[in-house]
């Protein structure tokens, strides 16, 4: 249909399907007259229900205004943005959203805080008040063990680490089986092996779930870990300059980041980057790498 | 009983502070012979205070009266507006400088026009103690509202959720920390208010008392009805800190809070 949209051929875990997302030349402009900024040229591109794509680019090329067009918290100043076929707006889905900062509320423990999302979208919401003691609990036991924090639910926010508050935070996006989960920047301010333990984890989650993924990150290893697809943007005004098909099988795991084909994703990555910033161009090459 | 050695620990040196004042204060005034006219030595005015404790407890009651249903009143009437001008920016910039005004007026000052619409009483010392609280809640309670994180906001309204449940289940427990600062300030201000309007105009209160007990030169009755103000802001602020300490005990990451 267009020169982005093109056909994802996912590796081994998903078949893609029909058409989840589509941008029709979406743009952003902030202000008015002589001091309107495009935050966001316009746009077309469509993502597969199921897909897992990663947004990659220099900062302020947004990135994170696509994923809010997505989020509905943007609406688009020219073109249409379409989820589930329907325009923005027009039929509920579900969505899960994390940021890279946590953002628990701290008077709630890990488990309410987690169980948030269930006392505000239907059509938990109308069951709530039953259920938040049984069938909910022990959901959000069973997602809590997933992630690797059986038997923290009774602790609050402050007495976690930060890679912990993240895994609750990932828990509390998913809790309400979104169809689309949308992730700025969410393991950015972690540890690398505590971000490479998240990876691991959202991969995870995704194989079991069967949800799409947009994911907005700065880490390129990241990208390519964890995303079917990266769409790489360049800013001033953002657009999507190149859209890359991660042809490595699922599930993936750390050893991999550091095959050759891996790493040649990577560095192909990065010099597109380093392009779209009108950097030097120079790429740091590792030694070892094809 | 470890607990309680660790408490007398804590508290050794502010209650030596507060007994080495009074000893000062006593000292003082019997080793300079200064009379009771001037300044009545703190024996003497405990005295005073046994003397005269049943023409004192009708005016103890009647300040704390009006001091608490003003300070309801007032506390009732900020939390909404803060909550209103907290939640939404037009209402912020339209009715922040009315209040800015309204709050630079000395509270005194309403007093008269107060007594003039109600008469001298109760009322206008209810009124003077609940305008005189408002103010400090309604700025906390706002900036607690219009503070919340909007990554927070964000993934609410992801949610599909609505104004009021952004409201019930992020924005006012949030706010609830500034809430209780305000309200120890609000609760002492509110005793300013009503003792006040009772010098003022009023045929009760502790404030009234203390005008009648000057004016037939009783000193130490006047001092007892300072005792009496004293011991009732203190008792009303520990009050408020001991739910303060219950409900918001997660904004200072109270330790104990995970095992109670």
């Amino acid at each position: 249909m267009s020169a982005q949209g093109r056909e994802t051929r996912a590796g081994t875990a998903v078949s893609p399907g029909a058409t989840f997302i589509e941008f029709e030349n979406a743009s952003i402009t902030y202000g008015r007259g002589a001091r309107a900024v495009e935050a966001l040229a316009p746009t077309t591109l469509r993502i597969a229900e199921g897909d897992f794509v990663a947004l990659v680019g220099p900062s302020g090329c947004g990135k994170s205004t696509i994923l809010k067009m997505v989020g509905e918290l943007l609406k688009p100043s020219t073109g249409h943005v379409f989820v589930s076929g329907r325009e923005i707006g027009a039929k509920p889905i579900r969505i899960g959203m994390a940021y890279q900062n946590p953002t628990l509320l701290p008077w709630l423990n890990i488990r309410d805080n987690v169980m948030l999302p269930l006392k505000i979208v239907p059509p938990f919401r109308q069951e709530f008040r039953s259920k938040r003691k049984g069938e909910f609990r022990d959901r959000v036991d069973a997602m809590l063990t997933q992630v690797g924090l059986a038997g923290f639910g009774e602790k609050y926010p402050f007495q976690l680490s930060g890679g912990m508050m993240q895994r609750a935070n990932l828990c509390r996006a998913l809790i309400h089986e979104p169809d689309l989960l949308l992730l700025d920047e969410p393991f950015g301010a972690l540890d690398q092996f505590t971000r490479e333990e998240l990876w691991a984890i959202m991969q995870d989650l995704w194989l079991s779930k069967k949800l799409t993924v947009l994911l907005v990150t700065h880490d390129l290893r990241e990208a390519a870990y964890l995303a079917n697809r990266i769409c790489v943007m360049s800013s001033r005004p953002g657009r999507i300059l190149d859209d890359q098909i991660v042809e490595l099988s699922r599930p993936r795991n750390i050893d991999m980041t550091f095959q050759p084909d891996f790493v040649a994703l990577n560095q192909r990555l990065r010099a597109l980057i380093v392009g779209a910033r009108g950097g030097t161009g120079i790429v740091n090459h590792a030694p070892g790498t094809a | 009983m470890e607990r309680i050695v660790e408490i007398i620990r804590e508290k050794g040196a502010s209650t030596a502070l507060i007994i080495g004042f009074f000893v000062f204060w006593e000292l003082f005034c019997l080793m300079g012979n200064i009379s009771d006219i001037l300044l009545p030595r703190p024996t003497q005015i405990i005295a005073a205070l046994i003397k005269f404790w049943p023409a004192i407890w009708p005016h103890t009651y009647q300040t704390l009266y009006t001091t608490l249903v003003g300070f309801s009143i007032g506390v009732a009437i900020g939390l909404a507006l803060g909550v209103l001008i907290g939640s939404s920016k037009l209402a912020y910039d339209t009715a922040y400088p009315l209040l800015v005004g309204f709050s630079s007026i000395p509270k005194v000052a309403v007093v008269p026009i107060f007594v003039l619409w109600y008469g001298a009483g109760t009322v206008p010392a209810i009124l003077t103690a609940m305008i005189i609280c408002i103010f400090p809640i309604v700025v906390n309670v706002a900036t607690g509202i219009a503070t919340v994180e909007p990554e927070l906001e964000d993934v609410m309204k992801t949610l599909k959720a609505s104004k009021l449940d952004i409201l019930w289940n992020v924005s006012l427990p949030r706010s609830m920390p500034y809430f209780f600062a305000a309200l120890k300030v609000a609760i002492t201000l509110a005793f300013v208010g009503s003792v006040v309007a009772e010098t003022v105009a009023s045929n009760r209160g502790i404030g009234n008392m203390m005008m009648i007990a000057s004016s037939s030169f009783n000193v130490p009755l006047v001092f007892a009805g300072l005792f009496v103000l004293a011991g009732l802001g203190v008792a009303l602020y520990v009050l408020f800190s001991l739910i303060e300490y219950r409900v918001t005990g997660w904004a200072h990451r109270k330790t104990d809070l995970a095992a109670s």
